[in-house]
């Protein structure tokens, strides 16, 4: 994994990584899994648009290389794009059992996330 | 009453952490007013180069005191070119860096709103995030008007949030009609 990467930049604990991996990884870096369905057209161009834009909007692989200013700006973003349900994209969901965010999994990402932003400000 | 300004700015310096960041210490020169309003005064360079972005902010800050999403989304487009015509090459080595760094993350917010027309609770968060840009430029970059930092505490779940204007009154963008009245001055930037 690059240095960059966010779950490199932070020391994030183990489980907070796997709900990161399970539940936004796989829009938000380089290496998403493309799934059996996406090889079905148009399925396939549909969901590689939403990639490209979901990458373009937040790369947690290129998260180091953002500016703090940035990195700060986007960490109260997840929150907040987490706390109104708006992430992980439900239509994905909806296919992607296993990227679903249950109560506690959601609890337990905004409060870490939330103890970063705090902390951001002072660099 | 100057020790209860002293006192009032101490608290006042716990709470805003995020306006304390290196430029300001290296290029503000903050002082204690003496006058009734307690609030903290920063007095910047004069200087044109911000003019067109801060017309551009203060018009977006207008249609969202006035509920009116689809404004913001235009006014929002007009403000993402004033950044994209700011003159970098005229500042400083020293100021790029960071002035250019504002202005990506304050580019991408004002995108945002351009692009949320019709959510103006979106399109209030990312102007939220934005003010904290236009603050920081200024304070770089220099204005050209006497600007007030405002500040309602309730926003974001008693978070808070600021914004700026060029007039004490308060009229605050992120809850338009509902709340109009939540807030109050922060911080003065005058010209020097
Ligand atoms: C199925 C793909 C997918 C997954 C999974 C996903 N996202 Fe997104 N995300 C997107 C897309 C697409 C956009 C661009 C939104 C748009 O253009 O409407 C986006 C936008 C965002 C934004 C910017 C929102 C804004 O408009 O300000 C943030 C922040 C974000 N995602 C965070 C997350 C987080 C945190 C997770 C995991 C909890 C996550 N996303 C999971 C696809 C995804
Ligand atoms: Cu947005």
């Amino acid at each position: 994994m690059l240095s960059t990467e966010f779950v490199n930049v932070y020391e994030v604990p183990e489980n907070v990584q796997q709900i990161l991996l399970n539940s936004c990884y796989n829009c938000h870096s380089n290496n998403t899994n493309y799934p059996w369905y996406s090889y079905v057209q148009p399925i396939g161009l549909l969901l590689e648009n939403h990639i490209y834009k979901a990458k373009a909007e937040l790369n947690l692989s290129e998260f180091g290389d953002y500016s703090v200013r940035k990195q700060r700006s986007k960490l109260k973003s997840m929150i907040s794009q987490i706390e109104k349900g708006e992430m992980p994209m439900t239509s994905y969901t909806f296919i992607h059992r296993e990227a679903r965010l249950p109560p506690e999994d959601k609890n337990k990402l905004i409060d870490y996330l939330k103890t970063l932003k705090n902390t951001s400000h002072e660099n | 009453m100057l020790s209860l300004a002293i006192i009032s700015w101490g608290a006042f310096a716990q709470n805003d952490y995020s306006s304390m960041n290196h430029s300001e210490k290296d290029q503000g020169k903050m002082d204690m007013k003496d006058n009734s309003s307690a609030s903290a005064s920063i007095t910047v360079k004069h200087s044109k180069s911000a003019s067109a972005v801060i017309d551009r902010y203060l018009k977006l800050k207008k249609a969202l005191v006035e509920d009116n999403s689809q404004k913001a989304a235009s006014e929002s487009k007009n403000l993402f070119d004033a950044f994209a015509k700011f003159n970098l090459s005229a500042k400083s080595n020293s100021e790029q860096k960071e002035l250019s760094e504002i202005i990506e993350d304050a580019s991408e917010h004002a995108e945002h709103i351009s692009e949320n027309s019709g959510n103006l609770d979106h399109q209030r968060e990312h102007f939220e995030t934005l003010s904290n840009d236009i603050r920081d430029l200024i304070v770089i970059a220099g204005s050209d008007r006497t600007l007030y930092q405002m500040y309602c505490p309730m926003y974001n779940n008693g978070d808070g949030g600021m914004w700026l204007s060029s007039s004490i009154e308060v009229k605050n963008p992120f809850y338009g009609s509902k709340m109009m009245k939540c807030g109050s001055v922060q911080q003065e930037f005058t010209i020097k």
